[in-house]
């Protein structure tokens, strides 16, 4: 006998392809943006959720119907998307914009997973508190307010309970941890403690080959990605000047003395 | 004197006698039996060296900048603490006394130490990053140390040819980092590769883990400048791809680890760096597939192959143990007897990414699999991440024990029975166990068939090292192997190098020794006995 529908949970995960984080950063001649011709990988607190929502399945079972992943980007976004899969999502979905567009700002984000939502049948979406290229920490709080939905954001914990349609989250706060109680649907973003992914083992790198992904275009959803900020000069911090070494406590004196820095 | 009866039965002679009565009664060294038997030691007494004093010091001070000279002698008085480093490996299994440290700055400078040293018989420990394996840059006694580490600086760079002439005392790391913005690498790379010298690295002709795709340094190295046993500045720092022009005497000083001079400065050639580099670890049911598999990797990813690395399943498990990498989950080690490393570097991406995937498919999908499953690096925190189980075995073995390494070439297929027959050797002599040998475990280049067997103990004992050797040795000569692959000689090894070449090759070395350093005060004790 088939389950009802009711009880089972569906997953989206929206991840991002960024700029490495082990890359060394350089800002472009034009100081208009950083030099983007470098590794890209999936960014890293959407890599914990993905494996958040394989790890749910592992725990929940059956009662994890599908986890499906989303991505807004260039066609190189696909590569983003196979890594998810060969992690475990079922499927993907590609929204792709030209190569030459600029990147798309948070809350055209927020809109376009809105619309995506509306179309596909979701109960819990797990994204990212942040990518590590823009740092807009953003877009999960605006698309739980586009779809008036809880939010359980900065999550070290997460647990979910299908039958009751609830779940359980610790999260990180100044001073300490908040544990919340949702009601499902709802938008969580990860933080760093929430789990620490896994490789993707070869035979799921294989699999994730033929798993199905599907494009779409921002028309498709009928939403505009256009950014509505402007980005003026983008510059690197200033140099850090280099300590010296003094041979003992006298020279030090001085110098400090030199420095305008005396006994009050 | 401890447990030793000197008898003058005509066979000492009358200053080596002196010699150690002295020394037994003065702190510097405390004669025992087993440091009667260290080979290395004996040569030493045998010569009528001289020891370090403060008249010498003096005289270095004028031709040295006061920081540049570390000394336990009156006037210095440099606490001895401070000299310990020099005087002790990183695995703290070599020391030595030497009193006095000289950090030149100019290869002249090195120069007039040497030359003084050579005019007053004073033996000379030249020392690079002191990360090798044999006590090579270990005074033996109280040697003096010449230490390169202020010799830094990258002399020249010439970014269409990629060749790089370099002050020996360049840390291998910076000299990569130097290059990267030319798109340039070293071609070298090895795990202690953040304090190892240019200069050691020369020395020491080290291998590491790019041997299989760049070669040896003897290939690689187009110039030295090295200040010979005399003082004499001999200027081959040429920067020529192709040079006949008779001898080639660099040659002779890659590998010598310091006996017949001084290497103050490198011209190399560095390959451009390639644009991609994808890593995989294997994991494999049986030891026999690891052969069958290189034979495969090594057809279908061709130019693209750029390591193959071996690692048994306790290196593995130390490892991780350790923190030197992230491990793989419990289900994918689950039936492993040992793992692969492959990693390619190429020049495109999507070509070496097809490859590889290819590769892995088939692997994968073959009626008799090879490998039971395998991670694929997805990003360069991961790459690095699968990269440090490998290299950080070493740094594992360490924090584990006290390690006995043996560092050899032998056939490939062999590289799992020797590590077997080693443990069970240990075994049958009741050393096996938390008491004394905790580990025996095997990894190292399979591309070169350069085995690292270590054997992990709880303390350094003799009844240990009487197990391993001369046994290790012996057991390798019977593969026709070599004793030391791409550590060294040393002063570890000296009495093992017969194991590995014949008494001609050996006369002939001393001859060359003795041409170059007739005083023999340059590294003495290491390499020849």
């Amino acid at each position: 006998m088939r389950p009802t529908s009711a009880r089972l949970l569906n997953i989206l995960v929206p991840v991002k392809r960024a700029v490495d984080y082990a890359v060394k950063i350089r800002v472009n001649p034009q100081q208009t943006g950083v030099d983007l011709n470098v590794k890209h990988s999936m960014n890293p607190f959407d890599e914990i959720a993905v494996e958040e929502a394989v790890q749910l399945r592992k725990r929940l079972k059956d009662a994890v119907q599908s986890i499906k992943v989303v991505t807004i980007g260039p066609p190189k976004a696909s590569e983003t998307l196979r890594t998810a899969l060969a992690m475990g999502a079922d499927s993907a979905i590609h929204i792709e914009i030209p190569e030459a567009d600029p990147a798309p700002e948070p809350l055209g984000v927020a809109r376009a997973l809105a619309k995506l939502i509306e179309r596909e049948k979701v109960d819990l979406v797990i994204m990212g508190k942040q990518a590590i290229d823009d740092d807009a920490g953003q877009t999960g709080q605006m698309l739980a307010g586009l779809l008036d939905w809880p939010q359980a954001t900065f999550a070290s914990k997460l647990d979910v309970d299908p039958e009751a349609k609830s779940a359980t989250v610790l999260r990180e706060v100044d001073g300490g941890s908040e544990e919340i109680k949702c009601r499902l649907p709802l938008v969580v973003t990860t933080d760093l403690r929430l789990n620490e992914p896994h490789y993707a083992t070869l035979p799921n790198i294989m699999k994730a080959k033929k798993k199905p992904l599907e494009k779409l275009t921002p028309a498709d959803l009928s939403v505009d990605l256009t950014p509505r900020l402007e980005t003026i000069k983008v510059t690197e911090p200033p140099a850090r000047i280099g300590g010296g070494k003094v041979a003992n406590v006298d020279e030090l004196v001085a110098k400090l003395k030199e420095a305008g820095f005396t006994a009050a | 004197m401890r447990g030793v009866r000197l008898v003058d039965d005509g066979h000492w002679d009358l200053l080596l006698f002196a010699r150690l009565h002295r020394l037994a009664q003065s702190s510097i060294c405390r004669v025992t039996r087993d440091s009667l038997l260290n080979p290395g030691l004996m040569w030493l007494l045998r010569r009528a060296y001289t020891s370090v004093a403060p008249k010498h010091v003096q005289y270095f001070q004028t031709i040295l900048p006061p920081h540049a000279v570390l000394s336990s002698l009156p006037p210095h008085n440099t606490p001895s603490e401070d000299l310990t480093p020099f005087n002790t490996d990183w695995m703290q299994k070599y020391r030595g006394q030497a009193s006095t440290v000289l950090k030149p700055k100019t290869t002249q400078q090195v120069s007039d130490i040497v030359r003084y040293c050579s005019e007053h018989t004073i033996p000379i420990v030249p020392q690079g990053g002191n990360t090798g394996l044999v006590g090579g840059s270990i005074p033996l006694r109280d040697e003096l140390v010449v230490s390169l580490a202020n010799m830094n600086s990258v002399r020249s760079f010439d970014p269409v040819s990629g060749i790089l002439v370099a002050d020996a005392g360049c840390i291998l790391q910076s000299l990569t980092d130097y290059v990267a913005p030319y798109n340039h690498i070293m071609p070298i790379d090895l795990g202690a590769k953040g304090s190892c010298h240019i200069g050691g690295n020369v020395a020491t002709n080290a291998g590491g883990l790019r041997l299989l795709r760049y070669g040896s340094l003897h290939g690689s190295v187009l110039g030295l400048e090295v200040v010979l046993p005399d003082g004499t500045i001999l200027d081959q720092l040429t920067s020529l791809r192709k040079d006949n022009t008779g001898y080639d005497l660099k040659q002779l000083f890659i590998g010598a680890e310091g006996t017949l001079g001084i290497i103050t400065a490198v011209s190399i050639l560095t390959p451009p760096s390639p644009q991609a580099s994808n890593n995989v670890i294997l994991a494999l049911p049986h030891f026999d597939n690891v052969l069958p598999l290189y034979r495969t990797v090594k057809r279908q990813l061709s130019e693209i192959l750029s390591a193959f690395e071996f690692i048994d399943r306790t290196a593995y498990e130390l490892a991780v143990k350790h923190g030197q990498g992230r491990g793989l989950s419990e289900d994918e080690i689950a039936g492993a007897e040992c793992f692969v490393l492959v990693e390619t570097s190429g020049g495109r991406r999507e070509h070496d990414e097809e490859k590889l995937t290819d590769l892995l498919g088939d692997l994968l999908e073959a009626e008799k699999p090879l490998i039971n499953t395998g991670v694929l690096s997805q990003n360069p925190a991961q790459f690095s991440s699968l990269w440090a189980l490998r290299e950080g075995v070493t740094e594992a073995v360490s924090k584990e024990g006290k390690a006995y390494k043996y560092d050899i070439s032998i056939p490939l297929a062999s590289f799992k029975e020797v590590v077997d027959t080693t443990r069970e050797h240990l075994r049958s002599k009741g050393l096996l166990g938390e008491h004394a040998v905790k580990h025996v475990l095997g990894y190292g280049h399979v591309g070169d068939g350069n085995l690292h067997l270590n054997v992990c103990a709880a303390e350094y004992t003799q009844e240990i090292q009487d197990a391993l050797e001369p046994f290790v040795y012996e057991l390798v000569a019977s593969y026709r192997g070599s004793v030391s692959a791409e550590h060294g000689i040393g002063s570890m090894k000296t009495h093992a190098l017969h194991y590995s070449k014949n008494d001609t090759s050996i006369a002939w070395m001393k001859k060359i020794k003795t041409l170059f350093d007739p005083k023999g005060i340059m590294n003495p004790g290491k390499v020849l006995e």
